[in-house]
């Protein structure tokens, strides 16, 4: 590592945010795969990797991704579900990798709920 | 950029690499690239989260899940549940002692729940390996703050308005120290750490050089510049491997990015640090024998004054503080004195680690805030007492302390009202003990640790101690005099009074507090030649109440001496000639059946312990 200037502490700060954010919370969209045994068979791992390369795409390090298990809801995976900061979660139910990606941009990153793939909002969170 | 999804803080401190950590990452590793998740799962090694007794450890986060106990036959399991399928794994979660639902998050989980992390505030958050990942928690800010924007008398004004106090033993302002060796003019002054952690039992110091070094180098650099020193040494037991590793690492890193070494952050400031290694002998602990052993001599006290603000290392003005006293100077430089008065009291400010260990169920490093309970501590965070037996004492302050008995557990946790009990807060130390302990017992422990690491300079201590170990030793085992107590008593405070260093001052409190509150004890045993604990071989004798005994042949099966005889549905009965008063028995009766009588006692059991709990009641 070169000799550092007081500015430099501040810019290796900003370039660790998405690590810490992860670890210490502080984190304004989260995004929820249901990974339960159906929704890998049903393909919850490509919305998975879809999410990821999205959040990839636009580097940002507000945005988390987390796994639960099974949503008791079979017949209608691969589910996700969408939290952004102080609204209510929605879930997304029968997804595809346009699916995903359409309701990252409008909801993620616009902000609007994509109602037309919602399957209801307001449920509760997981681990 | 590669997105990762989730963090898996693994615990690589001392405690949990010897209990496995390294095969466990390399399970870990195999079984994520198996399922494909190495590249959105990454793997973090951190220092110790002091909570080493249920090690190897790990945190996962986002989630915050909490997984203790890891072995590598679970991993793929665990990787399979939690990774892949998102279902935190339950099995390898804390569970509580009484109720057996297992709690997955670690803000929930009662141990860690009513800490606050001000010292420990990296612990398991970073790798300590990783100087950026310091920088990256506010690391060196204060150091850019305290070396740009302020001057040495503010610094001092700071830290001194903040109301630290020292955190190796002696509780000492940490400002006015630093005021005292700023205010002596000389060209060639020391900053130095104490790293020694004598104290048997204690392991705040190393957890925190281990998990946390940057902590400790940067409160440092911040004291250098308060009281003008150019050159720094941390002295740090040699039997902390690890610790001393991590600090060189650290230091390494830190002089290439030019915050030690010459000119630091283009301040024009400088300052050198280098490590000692010490030999181990506790005495090397205390200040004076600490810096006579960096110059190469043996390490023994000497009196002061002069003290080592004037007179210091290689007789130059010197200042030295503890570990956890260091790792609290960023915080306090960056967020001001009157947020680190915001928690404790008004003469022991902000918190302090302690090193819980003893009969409670959860044992580990606890940082609080000074001021709460004793009870809290040992109660909420450390779950109470082992196998639902009775508290009996907590002993304070490691062989320089004391021990709190029950009706005292109230009092907040300060310097002042610990004193006062006969204890001190010392580095830390916090041993708590059940209804199986014997009082005589535990004072002659912690007398055997320090009558072996008096240094011999002076005589009270040197000989002192070694009567006080003899009487006490002569107690425990029936040989205990009447006059004893008195003499117990007298030549205590005269090694307290005539001692040189510190180790000699304080040597004698374990015998005091135990006579203060648990004088019946010592009167037991030399009087009745009993020890009611069961612990003293020569002064019980174990029987088994017939009226209560319920014939389960435990305790026959686990009598080492076959000393006990019985069948079934006959109460069992302990034959005392083949008894030698292990107390396996004792211990193994689930019905409570057993009782401890005085050595060699004769005549009616029942009879005499209903007087004698009729005597306690009276007492009371
Ligand atoms: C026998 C003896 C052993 C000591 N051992 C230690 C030790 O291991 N670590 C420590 O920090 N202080 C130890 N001290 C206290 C130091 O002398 C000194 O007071 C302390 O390091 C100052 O730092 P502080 O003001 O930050 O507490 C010991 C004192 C005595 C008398
Ligand atoms: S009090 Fe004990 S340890 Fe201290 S100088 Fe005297 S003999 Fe040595
Ligand atoms: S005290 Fe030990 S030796 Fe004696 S009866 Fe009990 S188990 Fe046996
Ligand atoms: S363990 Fe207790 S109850 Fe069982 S036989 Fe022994 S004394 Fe009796
Ligand atoms: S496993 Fe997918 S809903 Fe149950
Ligand atoms: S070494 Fe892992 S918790 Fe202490």
């Amino acid at each position: 590592m070169p000799r550092l200037t007081v500015a430099d502490l501040q810019k290796i700060k900003e370039k660790y945010k998405a690590d810490f954010t992860l670890r210490e919370g502080g984190y304004t969209v989260k995004i929820i795969v249901h990974m339960g045994t159906c929704g890998i068979a049903a393909g919850a791992r490509n919305i998975m990797t879809a999410v990821m390369e999205e959040i990839a795409k636009v580097n940002r390090n507000d945005i988390i991704v987390t796994t639960s298990g099974c949503a008791g809801l079979c017949a209608k995976e691969p589910l996700a579900t969408v939290e952004l900061a102080n609204q209510p979660p929605v879930r997304y139910s029968d997804l595809t990798d346009e699916k995903i990606r359409e309701i990252f941009r409008e909801h993620v990153l616009g902000g609007k709920p994509v109602e037309k793939y919602a399957l209801v909002t307001g449920c509760e969170t997981t681990y | 950029m590669e997105k990762v999804r989730s963090h898996l803080m693994l615990c690589a401190g001392t405690g949990c690499v010897a209990s496995g950590t390294t095969k466990v990452k390399a399970a870990l590793e195999e079984e994520l690239a198996k399922k494909g998740l190495s590249e959105e799962i990454k793997i973090v090694l951190t220092g110790c989260n002091g909570y080493c007794a249920e090690g190897p450890v790990m945190a996962v986060y986002p989630e915050e899940v909490f997984y203790q106990k890891l072995t590598v036959e679970e991993v793929p399991k665990l990787v399979e549940e939690h990774f892949l399928k998102g279902r935190p794994y339950q099995k390898l979660m804390f569970r509580e002692p009484e109720k057996k639902t297992a709690i997955p998050a670690m803000k929930d989980i009662p141990f860690f729940k009513h800490q606050v992390l001000r010292v420990l505030r990296n612990k398991g958050l970073i790798d300590p390996e990783k100087i950026e990942e310091y920088i990256a928690r506010d690391g060196y800010q204060a150091v850019a703050k305290a070396l740009t924007a302020m001057t040495p008398e503010e610094i001092i004004k700071t830290v001194k308005d903040s109301g630290l106090r020292g955190r190796g033993g002696a509780g000492f302002l940490t400002g006015l120290k630093w005021e005292f060796a700023s205010k002596v003019p000389s060209a060639v002054k020391f900053m130095l750490c104490n790293g020694d952690e004598g104290d048997p039992g204690a392991f705040m110091d190393r957890s925190v050089m281990e998990a946390d070094p940057h902590s400790v180098i940067e409160g440092m650099i911040i004291g250098a510049k308060a009281i003008g020193a150019n050159y720094g040494y941390i002295y740090v037991r040699a039997e902390y491997p690890l610790a001393v590793k991590r600090l060189r690492m650290a230091i390494d890193q830190a002089t290439e990015a030019g915050l030690l070494g010459k000119n630091i952050l283009d301040t024009g400031f400088d300052f050198e640090l280098d490590i000692y290694l010490g030999a181990g002998a506790f005495v090397c602990g205390e200040e004076t024998a600490l810096m006579r052993s960096i110059e190469g001599k043996r390490g023994m006290p000497r009196p002061r004054p002069p003290f080592p603000a004037v007179k210091g290392l290689w007789d130059k003005p010197s200042v030295l503080n503890n570990v956890e006293t260091l790792a609290q100077i960023s915080p306090i430089i960056l967020n001001g004195s009157e947020w680190y008065r915001s928690l404790g009291t008004e003469k022991s400010a902000g918190t302090k680690v302690f090193a819980l260990t003893g009969a409670v169920n959860n044992v580990g490093l606890v940082e609080v805030p000074m001021g709460i309970p004793l009870r809290t501590i040992i109660y909420d965070i450390g779950g109470g007492i082992k196998k639902g037996k009775k508290f009996k004492a907590v002993q304070l302050g490691g062989p320089s302390g004391g021990c709190i008995p029950e009706h005292l557990l109230d009092i907040p946790v300060t310097y002042e009202d610990i004193v006062a009990t006969g204890a001190i807060v010392g580095s830390g130390g916090m041993v708590v003990m059940d209804e199986g302990t014997c009082m005589v017992g535990t004072a002659k422990f912690f007398l055997e640790f320090t009558a072996d690491e008096s240094c011999g300079k002076c005589t009270p201590c040197r000989v002192g101690t070694k009567i006080l170990l003899d009487m006490l030793t002569d107690i425990t085992e029936g040989k205990g005099k009447e006059s004893d107590i008195a003499t117990l008593e007298d030549l205590s405070r005269d090694i307290i009074t005539t001692s040189l260093c510190g180790l000699g001052q304080t040597a004698p409190n374990p015998v005091l507090s135990t006579l203060r509150y648990f004088k019946h004890e010592y009167e037991s045993h030399i009087h009745q030649k009993w020890c009611k604990a069961g612990v003293c071989r020569n002064l019980t004798t174990f029987w088994i109440d017939e009226k209560l005994c319920k014939a389960c042949g435990a305790c026959l099966r686990a009598c080492p001496s076959k000393a006990i005889v019985g069948e079934k549905k006959v109460p069992h009965k302990i034959i005392q000639e083949l008894c030698v008063n292990c107390r396996t028995c004792f211990d193994t009766c689930k019905f409570n059946s057993i009782r401890i009588l005085p050595a060699g006692f004769e005549g009616d059991p029942n009879e005499f312990l209903a007087k004698t709990a009729a005597g306690a009641k009276e007492e009371k």
